[in-house]
């Protein structure tokens, strides 16, 4: 077991967030003995971000609420917690370990290094970008500004049809302002679900209130003389009012520190499935890596998810402490807009068919993906037992087979195992 | 502060101070108590959450919603009458000494 030798300079976890604090649990329950040292540029502890664009912006959550532990857990698990420091260097010895420049001055020692550092938004590049009141949102610093200002706004454009553009526009037509929501492309969550989820999503949000513009992309923002954004011009020449312009167009995960290092990087940092990177002794997590896909090896997949943070950190912290790799999980996600639940089990990537389940019109159903008559991944929107369903079946290797899934006489529970009739299909949908 | 007693899988038993309006779930977690998985944060979305409250308690911590419902159909450790998803149970003083054990698989 590692961590034996008093002298250990340990772990340093670059990046204190949803999975560096795994990581540095999962490493203290393992057994490792050594000290853990949890590196963060935020003021605070580690927190969760899936409530800043839903909880959070309706007023319902705090940011005490947000912790992932209490303050402490840390000194009782002995994890040293390095807050408001980012870490601008890493130099490697020419044998193991290294050591890490704080942007203070400060130099971090380490044993082993991992890199949890995470993703950043993309940024708007279009003139009139960094005018007052263009809003980002990936820290609670970031949502606590928006929160205040949406207190005070009428009018919002929500750049992005994604999850976060879409969970902010629900919040704020829930606080009664005017909604458009820009996408560049035909549909909404294009790059994640099928033309039935992204149809329901932009009637659903119609419904409520929302305004869209698809296929259009965004070519200026508007200022008045005091630098506030006024409107946002589109690709089709038209004009939107705003006093509020959120932008939702995707993550870049953050690689500096890798690129120094030397690592072998594509989007993001590239793991194997032990979140080892191109050099042994660093490991890497979270938002800032791709991976080998779980089905199909030889492509590199990032995953933006809770669920990856998490368990990828345990693969990295078993890759640290020696151990065998954790057994491979179902990958999962959810998304909440206004009432309605998203739950996503499995990855639709590669799909070849897909099965709706279920009366879109009733905002209660689901999508069940298919690649070659097998099971791979569900939308479940509001329907939990669906979602609870195939995430069981993909657990357990077993498909649902497509020409029953669409039948809701009965549950998918039930369907598991069942044998494929291909002839008695219900509402099978071709990929695009 | 209200109190919480939990019962881990493991037998261990665990007493933490909680803070008004936190959930079950979040008090757990944040003190580290093993056996609460809590993947989606409180969020409803993921089951993994599952405690067993105690009977003299049931009454206080209100029902679960529909949503709830279906998905403690779903959970990994055997559904019984007194199941909740702890991330929606929220503490109020009435609730001081709110007993529960928790789902021995998540
Ligand atoms: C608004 C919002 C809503 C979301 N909703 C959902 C959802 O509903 N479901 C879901 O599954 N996922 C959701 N996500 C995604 C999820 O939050 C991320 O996938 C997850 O946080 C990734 O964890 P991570 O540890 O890789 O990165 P992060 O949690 O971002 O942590 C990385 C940390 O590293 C720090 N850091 C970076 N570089 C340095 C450096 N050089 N020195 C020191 N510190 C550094 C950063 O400041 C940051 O704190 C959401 C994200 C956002 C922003
Ligand atoms: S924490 Fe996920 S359902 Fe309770």
């Amino acid at each position: 077991m590692h961590g034996s030798r008093a002298a250990s300079a340990g772990t340093l976890i670059v990046g204190a967030g949803q999975s560096g604090l795994q990581l540095a649990v999962s490493l203290r329950e393992g057994g490792y003995t050594a000290p853990i040292t949890l590196a963060g540029a935020e003021a605070g502890g580690p927190y969760q971000r899936p409530p800043l664009s839903k909880a959070f912006l309706a007023g319902t959550v705090d940011e005490d609420n947000l912790a992932l532990r209490a303050a402490g857990f840390y000194t009782d698990h002995d994890i040293d917690i390095v807050p408001a420091s980012r870490i601008v260097t890493v130099s490697p010895d020419r044998g193991d370990g290294g050591s890490a420049l704080i942007d203070g001055g400060r130099v971090l020692r380490f044993e082993r290094l991992a890199l949890t550092t995470g993703s950043r938004p993309r940024r708007l590049t279009v003139p009139g970008a960094d005018l007052f009141g263009v809003c980002y949102l990936r820290s609670v610093d970031d949502a606590g500004r928006l929160r205040r200002l949406l207190e005070a706004a009428r009018d919002v454009v929500v750049i992005g049809g994604g999850f976060i553009g879409l969970e902010v526009a629900a919040a704020a037509r829930r606080r009664g302002l005017q909604v458009t929501v820009v996408e560049s492309s035909g549909r909404l969550l294009k790059r994640v679900v099928a033309p039935p989820i992204s149809e329901f999503y932009r009637q659903a949000h119609e419904k409520r209130g929302v305004h869209f513009r698809m296929g259009c992309g965004v070519t200026a923002v508007h200022g008045d003389g005091n630098n506030r954004v006024t409107t946002v011009e589109l690709s089709d020449g038209t004009q939107v009012a705003a006093d509020i312009v959120i932008v939702g167009i995707g993550v870049e995960p953050r690689i500096e520190l890798a690129r120094q290092l030397g690592l072998d990087c594509a989007r993001g940092i590239i793991v194997d499935d032990r979140a080892q990177t191109s050099i042994p002794s660093v490991v890497a997590a979270g938002d800032c890596t791709v991976q080998p896909h779980p089905q199909y090896p030889e492509t590199l997949v990032g995953l933006e998810s809770v669920q990856n943070a998490v368990d990828q950190a345990k693969v990295a912290a078993a890759t640290i402490l020696g151990l065998s790799r954790p057994p491979a999980v179902v990958p999962w996600f959810w998304s909440d807009q206004a009432d309605l639940k998203l739950q996503i089990a499995g990855l639709s990537t590669g799909y070849d068919e897909f099965v709706v389940r279920g009366d879109p019109a009733t905002e209660s159903f689901s999508v069940l993906y298919y690649r070659q008559l097998r099971l791979i991944a569900v939308d479940a929107v509001n329907q939990p037992h669906d979602f609870m369903a195939v995430k069981r079946a993909l657990a357990l290797g077993v498909s649902i087979p497509a020409a029953v899934a669409g039948d809701t006489r009965s549950s998918l529970k039930s369907r598991m195992g069942a044998s494929d009739q291909a002839d008695e299909r219900l509402t099978v949908g071709v990929r695009p | 502060m209200p109190k919480i007693i939990l019962h881990a899988p493991n037998g261990a038993l665990f007493t933490v101070d909680a803070q008004i309006g936190a959930s079950v779930m979040e008090t757990a977690v944040k003190h580290g108590v093993p056996g609460i998985v809590a993947e989606c944060g409180g969020a409803l979305s993921c089951a993994t959450c599952h405690v067993y409250i105690s009977d003299a308690f049931i009454g206080l911590t209100g029902r679960a919603d529909d949503f709830e419902d279906e998905m403690l159909d779903d959970t990994a450790a055997d559904r019984k009458p007194n199941s909740r998803l702890s991330c929606q149970i929220r503490m109020t003083a009435a609730l001081d000494g709110l007993e529960a054990h928790i789902a021995p698989e998540q």
